[in-house]
């Protein structure tokens, strides 16, 4: 079809992935298909889903970012830490650390876009100093017992069939919905796609490239906080220890949704379907009952090489052009 | 009528030179003016300098009689002077209509309006006379409409200024010629409405067909500037390339014949790549030098990719060797590729290992060269070309210019080629190199080897071939045996093309 561009679509090859696995999972699982097992699937991976809304930012400007799942980490411990033993009042707790992610995401970003270090190495440098920073904060895992923070955890929307939404759900899908507006509609939003697209082009054309490359790593920083926050307020604690490997499940959720790593092309609709589809992964797994849980990862890996093949196919008959 | 840019007595040096040499230019509303000269004549430092990329070491700039000192590129821009680059004009995964307005996105409390930015996008797309669909992504468009989408952008851009100075840096490299139609089309209706514009090309019959004026640069002074009528085709080229027909006499002839019958090696008839080159017509025989004539971009460098088989063909035909990088290689072809720096050297190994790595590759890697083979091929090799340097085991990168392109010589020579195709061997080497290198090849073409050898430096083609081919606008235009070989002729048939039966 001419003049229709796969690459700027390539979240409906997820759509249909996703449809097709849960239609598969439905027939073969009882009970598969229900409203608690759909909200389930938001609410588990919601700490998951809003670090990949944080990454697609900085994926789509081509970028990559390792130290989300590190600063996910120490956010949930440092938040622990702030409440239980300096006896932070939470909600102040939660405001200093995502202030604190933003900063550390800015700071990397600034190191990328004013000095032209490869994001790769930069943000490696995070994960360490931040798995660090998390194990210096606190050896082991550290229950948070306050009433305010307890409300949060047992906080939840009860829908029909014992379906329920807790908080972490309700932040993914508000924060879905701002990333949504902010790349589609913004010119902010547009200016990430064109520094994806042609850096040094976007930068003659007027568009301020360098504060859109530190802002998308500032987004990923608050992004990850936010995350690493979801996560204790799921588990009603901190661990230093969270969230070891999670950036490449979020790579992994952001790449299945479509958005191409060399950038430019993607969307945080994208991420979401790619979230609920290593979520259902994991439940069809549960819900299978003999497998080990390692088969999880197996069929991740097979998912992802299957879509990265795929993206391949779709970039080099876009590029072979009309 | 008063010129709408001026920029007088423009001086740009950088350590070790001088770009830009007290050159002036004067650009008129409606004119098209054709800013020409070979590499390196300083056509890129002059634009840049009017448009706020580098600044000026001496010289003034006026706009419309105003002093004008751009600082930045935006500062150009705002005055109505805009660039359209060969490339990096847009952002190729976005639709026309966003790269239309891309830097200034109208945007309300409910984020862009998208409907606006439709709109304004057609209506600027309309302004230029061209239909291209705003909702098309960049990347899925020709280079010939995405080139107009960047001519309509840089009419629409800072609605408050007009635009003044349009200028077209090489715009036509890669279009065809209906697309070169189109673009043109669009070129004259700027200038009636009284744009001015500087179109640089290396295309003649282009500059010719579309311009009022011509300026012309070599070796960063200014040579010739006049109307179309008063500086013809022949004298455009004379001044391009420094060689003048009454200077030189035409004893540079030379008659230089292939002794008794010789074996054909390479026959090309009406080769040709679409976008690239065509109607390449040559026979290549062993002990033959073919020299490749023309300007810049005329097609040269293609012609010899085409031959030895980095380009595919997709008309004429090609005998003497099987398809690909593949077949030229077990035919006994070797390249030696113009830009050395990134296809030919391997700056951090040693003189040894560059000049041996085409051999050992042809011999596989699994049969190496001994020791005392290597060591005998490579000073032989530094002996016969003179390599300067204080041993084998040097690093090539520390050598001189020269001295790395007589190693890259002696690489090919290493392996023994039948054929060997120079693109531009003697490009910013010494003159000593070059004797060195010119002699190698006359010893060796004697000795019954071939070359194809391509340069900007006409006495050196003459000197060297035994038969000269001259390429102009991407054609082939005519090939010169032996004692019909002079400089005089060489120029006609650049500036006019094939000579008229």
């Amino acid at each position: 079809m001419r003049g229709f561009d796969w690459r700027r679509h390539s979240a409906l090859t997820t759509l249909v992935v996703g449809v097709l696995i849960y239609v598969g999972c439905a027939m073969n699982f009882r009970g598969f298909a229900s409203l608690s097992v759909a909200m389930n699937l938001i609410s588990e991976n919601a700490y998951l889903g809003v670090i990949g809304i944080g990454l697609t930012f900085v994926i789509l400007t081509g970028g990559i970012d390792l130290s989300v799942g590190a600063l996910a980490g120490a956010s949930g411990i440092a938040l622990a830490r702030l409440v239980q033993d300096a006896h932070w009042n939470p909600l102040l707790a939660v405001v200093a650390i995502l202030v604190g992610g933003l900063a550390l995401g800015m700071v990397q970003g600034m190191l990328v876009a004013r000095y032209r270090l490869a994001p790769f190495l930069v943000t490696l440098s995070g994960l360490f100093f931040c798995r660090g920073l998390a194990l210096y904060i606190s050896k082991e895992a550290r229950g948070i017992d306050h009433p305010v923070f307890k409300s949060w955890t047992d906080f939840a929307v009860r829908l029909p069939e014992g379906a329920r939404l807790p908080i972490g759900a309700w932040v993914f899908v508000i924060s879905l919905m701002i990333a949504a507006f902010v790349l589609a509609r913004t010119p902010f939003g547009r200016s990430v796609y064109a520094v994806g697209g042609s850096a040094p082009s976007a930068h003659l054309m007027g568009v301020p490239v360098q504060r859109a490359t530190i802002s998308v790593y500032a987004i990923s920083g608050f992004c990850a906080a936010l995350g690493g926050i979801l996560y204790s307020i799921a588990l009603g604690s901190g661990n230093p220890i969270a969230g070891v490997g999670m950036e490449l499940d979020a790579i992994a959720a952001v790449v299945i949704g479509g958005t191409l790593l060399t950038g430019g092309y993607g969307s945080v609709w994208g991420t979401l379907l790619g979230v609920l589809i290593l979520g259902m992964i994991q439940t069809a797994i549960t819900f299978q009952g003999t497998l080990n849980s390692w088969w999880t990862k197996i069929a991740i890996g097979i998912l992802l090489l299957g879509f990265i093949l795929a993206q391949k196919a779709i970039g080099a008959r876009a590029s072979s052009g009309p | 009528m008063a010129p709408v840019l001026e920029a007088t007595g423009i001086v740009k040096r950088f350590p070790g030179l001088i770009a830009l040499d007290q050159v002036s230019l004067s650009l008129t509303g409606g004119e098209v003016h054709a800013l020409m000269g070979e590499n390196g004549a300083g056509k890129s430092t002059l634009i840049k300098a009017v448009t706020g990329v580098t600044s000026p070491d001496a010289g003034e700039i006026r706009v419309e009689g105003k002093p004008f000192q751009p600082r930045a590129p935006h500062d150009a821009m705002a005055r109505g002077i805009r660039t359209v680059h060969q490339e990096l004009n847009l952002v190729p995964n976005l639709p026309v209509a966003e790269n239309l307005a891309l830097g200034r996105l109208p945007a309300g409390p409910f984020g862009i309006r998208w409907h606006e930015v439709r709109t304004r996008a057609e209506a600027a797309l309309a302004r230029i006379g061209v239909t291209i669909p705003v909702s098309r992504t960049v990347g899925a468009l020709s280079i010939a409409e995405q080139q107009l989408v960047a001519i309509a952008r840089a009419v629409d851009r800072w609605a408050g200024e007009p635009l003044r100075v349009l200028i077209l840096d090489e715009p036509t490299s890669s279009l065809d010629r209906a697309e070169v139609v189109r673009l043109f089309d669009v070129v004259r209706r700027l200038r009636n409405e009284g744009v001015a514009i500087l179109f640089v090309s290396h295309f003649l019959d282009q500059v010719y067909e579309i311009s009022d004026r011509i300026t012309v640069l070599r070796n960063g002074r200014l040579v010739a500037t006049g109307t179309v009528a008063e500086i013809p085709h022949l004298e455009l080229v004379q001044q391009m390339t420094g060689r003048s027909i009454d200077l030189e006499s035409r004893s540079g002839a030379r008659s230089r014949a292939i002794l008794g019958e010789s074996t054909t090696l390479l026959e090309a008839t009406s080769l040709g790549k679409r976008r690239s080159v065509s109607d390449v017509t040559l026979t290549i025989r062993a002990g033959d030098v073919v020299g490749f004539a023309g300007l810049l971009g005329s097609g040269r460098t293609e012609a010899i990719r085409l031959l030895y088989g980095l380009d595919r063909a997709d008309s004429g035909r090609l005998t003497g060797r099987g398809p690909g990088i593949r077949g030229s290689l077990r035919a006994g072809f070797g390249l030696c590729p113009e830009d050395r720096k990134r296809q030919g050297i391997f700056p951090q190994l040693s003189l040894r290992e560059n000049i041996l790595i085409a051999l050992q590759a042809q011999r596989g890697w699994w049969r190496p060269l001994t020791k005392g083979k290597q060591r005998g091929l490579v000073d032989d090799a530094i002996a016969r070309l003179r390599i300067a340097a204080t041993d084998a085991e040097q690093a090539i990168g520390t050598l001189s210019g020269g001295n790395q392109q007589k190693a890259i010589l002696a690489r090919w020579l290493a392996a023994e080629p039948k054929l060997l195709l120079l693109d531009e061997p003697t490009r910013g080497i010494d003159i000593g190199s070059k004797a060195d290198l010119m002699g190698e090849v006359e010893r060796l073409r004697s000795s019954g080897m071939a070359f194809v050898f391509v340069s900007s430096e006409m006495p050196e083609v003459v000197a060297a071939s035994t038969q000269v081919a001259v390429f102009r606008d991407r054609r082939m235009v005519s090939v010169f045996a032996g004692a019909s070989v002079d400089e005089p002729t060489l120029l006609a048939a650049i500036a006019e093309g094939a000579p008229s039966p």
